[in-house]
Formats: structure tokens, sequence, C-alpha cells
């Protein structure tokens, strides 16, 4: 066999893990908020089905698939379908450039950041096309407020990690990751205002609450969803929690020095070093998004107009200074 | 009603309700949209009609006592003593001192469960999922003591004409006890968590003013007025029942928006708080019923009305009878459905987020706005 044939081989078994990972992941990630927002509200949470009830998320995986899908009478079919793969999907194919360790990564790409990047704009694409294909005016309501709220937050999101690029001069995700080593970006204050930034508008990319206007159950029923029964609402609820762990993984690879422990270097290619680095990754990634439950269930949510004042009056400003500064510096450091 | 969406189609029509997560119940909403800024919000009422006064109209008194529950299920309480008083004061029965204090505590003890309930529905419309669940621990508290002595937890019939049919015992008067003392903890920690976020006041400050003036015209009532600077209650101003011997302040605030009438709830459990106290305190001993009630409430013809203060305002009966024991006409004033009327002009020109915030803040209750 060539070479050619043997890396492909690697890279599709590498793949299919990495979806796989995804499902699970979602899975999980259901489980552990409800299991926390339980505990937030001092109830005990899912505990029937299972240990701990574990498998309660699967129970609602079958329940859903059971259920029948409904088109509405006036809606757009094709599009009506197509919107909760699209939803899913991207993201899904997003995660196989983020280096979960120094060889735990499907394909280093050189402009891996831009491949994400661009994979994760179509989240609003999918919102778009659910919100008009609904024939709902709730829908559409929702469609519009996350067009609006996402071409928005974009700009900051993107200018923190125009900075993050900058300081370390790469495009690709696993040089970034290298080039923190030990001191991760986070720990310069330029770099900890662009994670702060990054992590509000990651909030904001989701649609998680305090930020979920185009869902926004008291107001617009439940905004872009409303007429998606069985698995359709199902697979926008999977590609919101593999959103979230994409949001999460790119900022631990951006800020948090990725698999890197802080100023020590770890060093070695054994299993049981890539295993740490893994382990690492995941540990800082999950931990943000359980901070990001964590707001979900303690904030109400902010009102349209104020989220974009919000965006366009503070976060933008914020980011350019910050962008500014970084670059003052750097130059001042070649001199 | 809305005839028509506008012709230039700059305008469009969104059915708010009647299955809507924010209107609580059956209420529906005509919003008539320009983008996200509602023009003109149009309550259509009907859809959980039960004909409560035409059925008080063809049942005795008594019969019908076990109505006015049903009409409020977060007072119930305030809604059956206004009708047992109206009842007693057409028929001039007497009530053992006793059996009105019981009827003061427990529909006090009713009112915080109400106000309690309040704040998680209107968190809950603002987003925020949480606190609701905290003022349940609370109100759960408040149930339990209520469904110990009046046997239930939402619809009691507990009060009688000429009394109440059981008398309260030690374990409710010491778990009574117990419930104020925490409640008394549990009040600043609401503040703090809700009172004090930054965007729950950025959703309420200034949102849905409601001044003293369109308070006036459109006769609103309860915390509602109160939010609005007029400090009226029906327990202070037209006293009834053995209010006059409690000290409790009404509280008011000027601003008249939504965060007005957040912090007017809040300070009504406490003076609520306040009541239960001293009436534990103050309560006689002596009989609960009186001593010979009649089978069949009659009384000479003529009419009365009654007003008392219910959670969300003056609440109204008024009966006429021609000396049967069924009323010949009967009319409820019910405090939510003369609240929601201002719900047009408080709205227009608002966002449809705000919208929700405004209806949130005005506490309705649905069955009792379609009785």
């Amino acid at each position: 066999m060539s070479d050619a044939l043997i890396q492909l081989i690697i890279i599709l078994a590498l793949a299919l893990v990495v979806v796989a990972y995804a499902f699970g992941n979602s899975a999980i990630l259901v489980w552990v908020e409800r299991k926390l927002c339980g505990h937030i509200q001092r109830r005990p949470g899912p505990c029937e089905v299972g240990p701990f009830g574990l498998f309660q998320t699967a129970i609602d995986g079958i329940k859903l698939m059971g259920k029948q899908i409904i088109i509405p009478r006036n809606a757009d079919k094709r599009l009506f379908m197509v919107a909760p793969v699209l939803s899913f999907v991207p993201p899904i194919i997003a995660l196989m450039v983020i280096p979960f360790s120094k060889h735990v990564q499907v394909r280093d790409l050189d402009i891996g950041l831009l491949f994400v990047l661009s994979l994760a704009a179509m989240n609003v694409l999918a919102i778009l096309i659910a919100g008009w294909s609904s024939a709902n005016k709730y829908s559409l309501f929702g469609a519009v407020r996350a067009v609006a709220q996402n071409v928005a937050y974009e700009i900051p999101l993107l200018i923190c990690l125009i900075t993050a690029v900058m300081w370390t001069g790469s495009l690709s995700l696993g040089d970034i990751v290298n080039a923190q080593g030990g001191t991760w970006f986070i720990f310069y204050p330029w770099g900890f205002v662009a994670f702060l930034v990054y992590f509000i508008t990651g909030m904001a990319e989701t649609n998680r609450a305090p930020f979920d206007m185009p869902e926004a159950e008291s107001e617009l029923t439940a905004g872009f969803h409303t007429e998606y029964a069985g698995m359709g609402f199902g697979l926008f609820f999977l590609g919101e929690y593999t959103n979230m762990l994409l949001m999460a993984s790119l900022a631990t690879a951006l800020f948090l020095g990725g698999y890197n422990l802080p100023f020590i270097e770890l060093t070695g290619d054994g299993v049981m070093t890539e295993l740490l680095r893994v382990f690492i990754f995941l540990a800082k990634a999950y931990g943000m998004i359980i901070v990001m439950i964590w707001i979900r269930w303690t904030f109400p949510r902010v009102r349209f107009d104020q989220l974009m004042n919000f965006c366009w009056k503070i976060l933008i400003p914020v980011s350019m200074a910050n962008l500014a500064i970084t670059a003052l510096v750097m130059k001042l450091g070649e001199l | 009603m809305i005839p028509h969406p506008d012709p230039t189609q700059e305008t469009l029509v969104l059915n708010m309700g009647p299955q809507h997560p924010s209107t609580h119940g059956v209420l529906r909403v005509l919003l008539k949209m320009d983008g996200e800024y509602v023009i003109e919000a149009e309550p259509v009422l009907g859809y959980g009609h039960r004909m409560h006064e035409k059925m008080g109209e063809v049942r005795s008194h008594n019969g019908f006592y076990a109505n006015v529950g049903r009409m409020d299920y977060g007072g119930a309480l305030s809604f059956a003593h206004g009708h047992v008083l109206a009842v007693e004061r057409l028929s001039d029965i007497q009530v053992p001192e006793r059996a009105e204090y019981i009827r003061v505590i427990t529909t006090e003890l009713n009112r915080v469960a109400s106000h309690l309930l309040w704040i998680g529905a209107f968190l809950l419309d603002l987003g925020a999922f949480t606190p609701i669940l905290y003022s349940f621990d609370d109100r759960e508290i408040a149930l339990d003591l209520l469904e110990h002595v009046t046997g239930a937890r939402i619809t009691f019939s507990y009060f009688r004409v000429g009394g109440v049919c059981n008398d309260i015992d030690e374990q409710f008067i010491e778990g009574t006890k117990k419930f104020i003392k925490r409640m008394r903890e549990r009040i600043p920690m609401f503040h703090k968590l809700v009172t004090g976020n930054i965007i729950f006041r950025k959703r309420v400050e200034g949102i849905g003013i409601i001044d003293r003036d369109m308070a006036l015209r459109y006769g609103v009532t309860g915390p509602m007025i109160r939010g609005s600077g007029i400090p009226y209650d029906i327990r202070k101003v037209e006293p009834y029942s053995v209010y006059p011997e409690f000290d409790f302040d009404i509280p008011t605030y000027d601003e008249g928006d939504c965060m007005a009438r957040h912090k007017v709830r809040m300070d009504e459990i406490e003076q609520s708080l306040r009541i239960i106290e001293q009436g534990l305190e103050k309560l006689p001993d002596g009989p609960v019923m009186m001593e010979k009630v009649p089978k069949k409430v009659k009384s000479g013809p003529g009419d009365t009305f009654m007003s008392v203060e219910a959670a969300r305002g003056e609440l109204c009966y008024y009966l006429a009878t021609d000396g049967t024991d069924t009323p010949y006409r009967m009319k409820i004033r019910s405090p939510s459905y003369s609240n929601l009327s201002i719900l047009k002009e408080v709205t227009s020109g608002i966002l449809l987020s705000d919208l929700v915030a405004v209806m949130g803040s005005m506490d309705l209750v649905i069955p009792e706005i379609d009785r």
C-alpha cells in the first residue's frame, strides 16, 4: 500500500472517531446541563433512568426519533428538511481541525482557523433557513434576530481571534497551540481581554441564554424551531451542543494553551502523554462549557436592542483597542 | 379587534396566544407590529369563560361558594373572604372574632403564596429559569400550612358563612411562626439575587410606565396602582374585617414602571408577614363558627356591595336578592380584568420583549379575567 492510502485510512478512522465523539458529547452535555441546572435549582435533575439518570438522554433521543415529523402545510418542504442538518453537520466537520493533542487531530490545515470560522458561520444560515421556511411569524422573528445578532457578534469574535493569531503568528491551530507552550495567551493582559470578549461573543454565537434571542421562549414560543417536531428539533439540539463544544475548543486552543499545562512543557510522544494531553484539553473545554451552563441558568435574558448596543458600543471598541495595543506591544518588543 | 392588516404591508399582525408561554393561560393578545415594535396590543378574551356570575344567580349563597376559589387560583382565599363578607353583610350575620382573625391570617398567608408565585412567573417571562424554583420552595411551605388547616392547596373552601370550618391548631401556629422567620431571611436573598441583578434592572427599569393620571383613568388597583405612587389599598381606605386592629404599611413607589411594581409586591410580602405575626399574637379564644348556622342563608330583599383587597387588587361583590337564599343578581369586579384594560395604552410603541415584561408585571390570572 502506498503512503497516501495509509494516510487516508488514518484520516478516515480519526474522522469517524470525531463524529462519534460529537454525538457522544451532545448526549453527555445534555445530561450534564440537566443535572447541573437541577442542582442550581435545588432539585436532583434526571435520576430515574440508569445510574444518576445517565441514560435519560438516550431515552429522550429514542422518544424524539419515535415522534412524527410534522411539516407545516405552508412550509417550504425542502428547506425545512435541510435546515436541521445544516445546523448539525458544519460544527462536526469543523471539529476535524481541532488539536485535541499533538497527534489526535484529524488534519492540521494551514488555514485551520479560517476553516473553523467559515463552518461555524453556517449556523446562522441554518437558523435563517429554519425560520424562513417554517412559514410561522414567530420563527421568522427568531430568524431575523439570529441574523442581526450573529452578524454583529462575529465582528468582535473575529477581532479577538486575529489578536491571538497575531500573537502566535499562524492560522494553523496546531502551530498556535505549540507557539503558546507553557505561557498561555490568556496570561498576557491583552490576551485576557481578548479571551473575555471571545467568551461573551461565543455565548452569543451559540445562541445560549442570556443571549438566546432566536429562541427566546417567553417571547417567541420557541423562535426559529417552533415548528420542528421529533428529530428535526433533536438535530438543532445536537447542533447547539456541538457548537458549544466547538466554541470552547477554539478558546482552549487559542487562549488557554490547548493541551499544554501552565508553565510546564510536556515532552515526549508516548501514548500516556498523549492521553494526558487529550485530558488536559477536554478539561479546559468542558470547564468553559460548565461556566456557560452556569450562566444560562442564573441570568435573565437581555433585551434584543440592549444586546446589539452592548456589541456595537462596548465589545467592538474594546476588542479593536485591544488589537491595537497587542500590535503596539509586539512592535515595541521587536525594537 | 384589528380588522385587517395594514394594506401597505408595513405592519404585521402577530397572534400572541391563546397558547403562548407568557400569557399564563388562555389569554389571547392580538399584536399589530412594526418589526419588533408593538403598535397596538388588543387583548381578546373569552377562551376560558365559565359563567361564574350566572352560576351565582342560580345557586344559593352556600352553593356558589365553591366557585369563588376557582376564579383566582393564586389567591383563592381573598375571593372567598369577599364572598362570605358580602353574604354576611346582606343577611346580618355576626361572626365570632376568632373566626375573623383566622380568616385574616390565612388570607394573608395566601397573599404571600400568591406573590411568591408571581415572582417566579414574572422572572420566567424575563427569561430567568431558576428563581421560580426558589420562590416555590417558600410557597410550598405556605401551601403546606394552608393545607393543614383548610384541607386544600389551591382552591380552598375553608370559610363558611358564619365562620370558618376548622379551628387552627398549635402545629399551624408554630409552623407559621417558623415560616415568617424563614421568609424574613429569604426576602433579602431575593433582593440580592433578583432586584440588584444588572440584566433584570435593565429589563424592568423605566419599562411600561403607568403614571398617576393613567392609573386613575383606567381604575387599576392593587400593586399596580401602588407602583404608580397612589396608596390605595382597601384594607386601609375602606377597612373591613379586623384589619383596623393591625399595624401595617401600604408600600408605594412613584416610578410606575415594572421595577416599582416588583418592589411593591416584595414589600407587600413583608407587610403580610407583619399582619400574620400580629394576628397570631392577638388571636382571641372562642368558637370559630356562629352557634346556630342557618341551613339556608336568607335575607330580606335588598342588595350589598363588598370590596376587599385581593392579591391583585380591588375585588368587589355586588349581591342583590329578593328575599330567597339565591341572589337575584351577582356582579363581580375582579382586579386582573380591570388591570388588563390598561395594556393597550401602556404597550403602544414598545418592544415585544417589553410587552412580555409589562404583562408579567401585571400579575394576570386568566381564569379570573375570563370567569
